[in-house]
């Protein structure tokens, strides 16, 4: 039997690891890529409480989550696509039209 | 004791790849690395009686998100590096950020008691099979989020739609007198390009 405090702190990790990836690539796509896995951490956690409170409201949750992920998949491509469109770029850095 | 070496080497794969998805150079080689994450999660809802999930998880996350995903890293794809200055310019600030957090919610993990036990026992999902009790649950308490959730669905589809449009400003298309077969040549053209 695993104990819950693996399970949560593999999704503290995994969470970590797409808070960094989000604050520090400058690639609009990995950046987006980032975001899912914060939401796969986010995921972990509420799959492992759903089995360890032996409830399925977690589980239905999750896959709420990856219901609106796909939605963001698709709408953060396609900003990124119209982006790429009209600037020929996909980094952050060059979007800064709004610095003073 | 099997379970434990699972998890230990699920949790290490996802650990590896996830810290190689936010490090390589190549996005390509990004989404890789996510999509061999997404396996190891689908083998840890495995170890939490979470059949479902864990399909649900292939099928939607390695299946559909990261093809696309795919598709459009290889629709935007430039060859180049670029070294720009950056907005930031040091990346140890966003990853000390990221650090605090990191050791601020571990920290916390201790003092995390479990509440109440719901009314779904392992024995009675076992019985039920898993995908059947989570069918239950979604259209029984969870109706109307899950009518809400094909809603959200309906408004990225026709969001994706309207974003990835191109925009037909030439004038010469415009003042064309549109017949069947320049219409078909022009939408062709679209997917060709």
């Amino acid at each position: 039997m695993i104990p819950l405090s693996w399970y949560m702190a593999l999704a503290v990790v995994l969470f970590f690891i797409g808070v960094c990836g989000f604050l520090t690539r400058r690639n609009v796509i990995v950046m987006f890529l980032s975001i899912e896995l914060m939401l796969n951490g986010v995921n972990l956690n509420l799959v492992a409480l759903s089995h360890f409170l032996e409830s399925l409201r977690g589980q239905t949750f999750t896959f709420f989550i990856i219901t609106v992920a796909a939605a963001e998949a698709a709408i953060g491509l396609g900003i990124a696509i119209a982006l790429y469109r009209s600037r020929r770029t996909v980094h952050v850095d060059t979007l800064n039209q709004l610095k003073g | 004791m099997f379970d434990q070496l699972f998890f230990g080497y699920c949790a290490l794969m996802i650990i590896i790849s996830g810290i190689l998805a936010i490090s390589l150079r190549n996005p390509v080689h990004c989404v890789l690395m996510v999509l061999v994450l997404f396996f190891h999660m689908a083998g840890l809802y495995l170890t939490l009686q979470a059949e479902f999930l864990a399909a649900v998880q292939i099928i939607v996350y390695a299946g559909a998100v990261l093809v696309l995903y795919l598709f459009v890293l290889f629709l935007v794809s430039i060859r180049q590096e670029l070294h720009l200055d950056a907005f930031i310019p040091n990346p140890w600030i966003g990853r000390i950020i990221a650090v605090g957090l990191g050791a601020g919610l571990l920290y916390v993990i201790p003092a995390f008691t479990l509440g109440e036990k719901g009314a779904w026992p392992q024995a009675a999902i076992k019985e039920l099979t898993h995908t059947k009790a989570l069918g239950q649950e979604l259209f029984t308490t969870a109706l109307l989020p899950f009518e809400i959730a094909g809603l959200i669905l309906l408004v990225a589809l026709i969001g994706g739609l309207v974003l990835a449009r191109r925009e037909d400003t030439e004038p010469l298309e415009s003042e064309e007198i549109p017949n069947p077969a320049s219409d078909a040549h022009g939408k062709g053209q679209e997917v060709a390009s």
